[in-house]
């Protein structure tokens, strides 16, 4: 790890599903400004550990800490909240509404008209703007619905809109699942540009490739425990993928 | 689903002309009837039909209650609901502002009398979409069955309280609501116009318009924003039940009697004027201005049938078909571009 203090630390988490152990003393840490992909077969305790990190429900057993102290999350609202953010395929966005309208969604800034209140579109443009450029995300026009976006340009705005409300920890399921070629790198190229802004974020993918693009640092998980974790310079995906299988 | 989408947002973006005649539509549309009526005066009668004074005003007249149902079910269209039971919501108003204004006019006076009966129509108004909006926010119960249900309520309650007839009033100040004119316009028109122009301001330019769209558009994605989507469901409901109240109180002033079936007809006209004004039945578009060119083709196309001599039930056939296509052209414009279509 790269700093001294984990900006997000999960110890000895248990997660029990009536007989089943989810997951059993699993150890999780994460830096800011840094990638972790977390990779694992099909019921390794991917999902449910970024569940137990994200909010979704709490944990049998095991600690977390986040940004130095000790933290119980009542719900996702709460870990949102606090700057934990996830990145949902198909759930994040409003596809009517324009980007500043998504980006501001829930929180629009008010001004007056003819002494009338009304919603400042044209600050949450203005400021979705900025955000996304200093992401160095390019959109051409931001006044159109995000329906005329493409899938990565919509994972984008998703992510821009995180960030614009001080997420600190970004966990992304599978973001380039559905997306093209061109598309995935663009995602990939924001990832990066993220870690230069100080984020620490959750990469969970089945494509080793995009694991190996992006991951300072790669946990495996297997049936539910630890199986090993290995920073990128010093692996392949040849053994990640037998730390995976075991 | 989101690849689909993808795609036909490409697509869209190669057909702009397409796209920009799709959007402009209605309008289109309603230049088509005005001038078809047009010729059709000039040819028959020698007589002009959009020159004529009182044809203006007999087709805004027309427009009037339509129109008050179509603006509260714009928004509940808009975020992906429907509500069935304007029409009935409507006859209730007008039954409760009858007995009101009757009972309350020899002892508080007319214009008092007039003021207490308002109040408790709108009030009773608001107990179905209450109840509407407790039933799809709370229970999950489809909009469409709840609403249904709803109007069959509505039209019970209506038709005792009413005693199973008309109930006639008598207050000059409701008549002068009903059938008055300021500088030329009916009253009921004003009035009309200053409500589009309030829910028009509450659709475009409050959060309450925005949240609106953001849960006709993805709901889920509302939720996560934080958005309280039941209240604001609740809210849309009783929306459109109290503009459907007002529609009640304008028509009781307007035939000086209140009836039970006093909104049945217009359902279809109001769903018409939403849905030919652009708005889709998938939740997510449309816009009060939209729902106004609606309702001034609806009452176009039943004026002008009127007009021309062509027996009223045509209206009907004429209206329903109209908004048949007027949904097949949201759904092919859908997936041209603009938007996604569940299937």
């Amino acid at each position: 790890m790269s700093e001294g203090t984990p900006l997000l630390q999960a110890s000895g988490i248990s997660k029990r599903f009536g007989g089943v152990h989810a997951l059993e003393d699993v150890d999780f840490g994460l830096a800011a400004g840094e990638v972790v992909a977390l990779a694992g077969d099909n019921g390794a305790g991917k999902s449910t550990l970024i569940k137990i990190i994200s909010g979704v429900f709490p944990p049998d057993g095991g600690t977390l800490f986040y940004q130095g102290s000790r933290v119980a999350f009542a719900n996702p609202q709460d870990a949102r909240a606090r700057g934990i953010e996830t990145i949902y395929q198909d759930l994040a966005l409003a596809d009517n509404l324009d980007v500043g309208a998504n980006v501001f969604l829930g929180r629009e800034p008010m001004t007056r008209r003819f002494g009338l209140p009304v919603i400042d579109r044209r600050r949450m443009r203005a400021e979705a703007a900025m955000t996304l450029d200093r992401l160095d995300i390019g959109l051409d026009r931001l006044d159109r619905p995000v329906s005329a976006l493409s899938g990565g340009q919509r994972q984008c705005v998703a992510i821009g809109r995180a960030l614009h409300w001080n997420a600190r920890v970004l966990i992304m399921d599978e973001p380039t699942a559905a997306l093209g070629v061109p598309e995935q790198r663009k995602v990939i190229a924001l990832i990066q540009s993220l870690k230069a802004h100080g984020v620490g974020i959750v990469f969970i993918s089945h494509n080793l490739a995009d694991i190996f693009a992006v991951a300072d640092r790669i946990v495996v998980l297997r049936r539910g425990t630890n199986a090993g974790e290995r920073t990128r310079a010093a692996t392949n995906p040849d053994e990640i993928v037998r730390l995976m299988v075991g | 689903m989101s690849t689909t989408a993808t795609v036909a947002a490409r697509q869209s973006s190669r057909v702009p002309l397409l796209a920009a005649l799709a959007a402009a539509r209605a309008w289109l549309f309603l230049i088509v009837l005005i001038t078809v009526f047009e010729i059709w005066a000039r040819v028959s009668f020698g007589a002009s039909f959009v020159g004529n004074l009182f044809n203006l005003r007999s087709v805004a007249v027309f427009a009037v209650a339509p129109l008050l149902l179509a603006i509260g079910q714009t928004f509940v269209i808009i975020s992906g609901g429907i509500d069935l039971s304007v029409g009935f919501t409507m006859g209730l108003a007008a039954i409760v502002l009858a007995h009101t204004v009757n009972l309350a006019t020899p002892a508080l006076g007319t214009g008092a009398g007039l003021l207490v009966g308002v109040a408790v129509a709108v009030l009773a108004s608001m107990i179905p979409g209450v109840v509407n909006g407790l039933l799809i926010a709370r229970l999950r119960v489809p909009p469409f069955i709840g609403t249904l249900g709803m109007y069959g309520v509505a039209r019970g309650v209506a038709f005792l309280l009413a005693g199973g007839t008309t109930v006639p009033v008598s207050n000059a100040a409701l008549n002068y609501i009903g059938n008055g004119q300021l500088a030329g316009f009916p009253v009921v028109v004003l009035l009309t116009v200053l409500a589009l122009l309030v829910l028009h301001y509450l659709l475009s330019q409050s959060k309450f318009g925005q949240y609106t769209y953001a849960v006709g558009g993805n709901r889920a994605a509302a939720v996560r924003a934080g958005i309280n989507v039941r209240s604001v469901t609740i809210r849309l409901y009783v929306l459109s039940a109290v503009c459907a109240g007002i529609g009640g109180i304008l028509y009781t002033g307007r035939f000086s009697a209140g009836a039970a079936q006093a909104g049945e007809p217009l359902l279809l006209d109001s769903i018409a004027a939403v849905v030919i004004g652009g708005a889709s039945l998938f939740g997510g578009s449309g816009t009060i201005v939209g729902t106004l060119i609606g309702a001034l083709i609806v009452a176009v196309i039943q004026y002008g049938l009127v007009f021309i001599n062509v027996e009223p039930f045509w209206q009907f056939v004429a209206v329903g078909v109209v908004i048949i296509i007027s949904v097949l052209v949201d759904q092919s414009q859908r997936r041209l571009g603009g938007g996604r279509v569940d299937e």
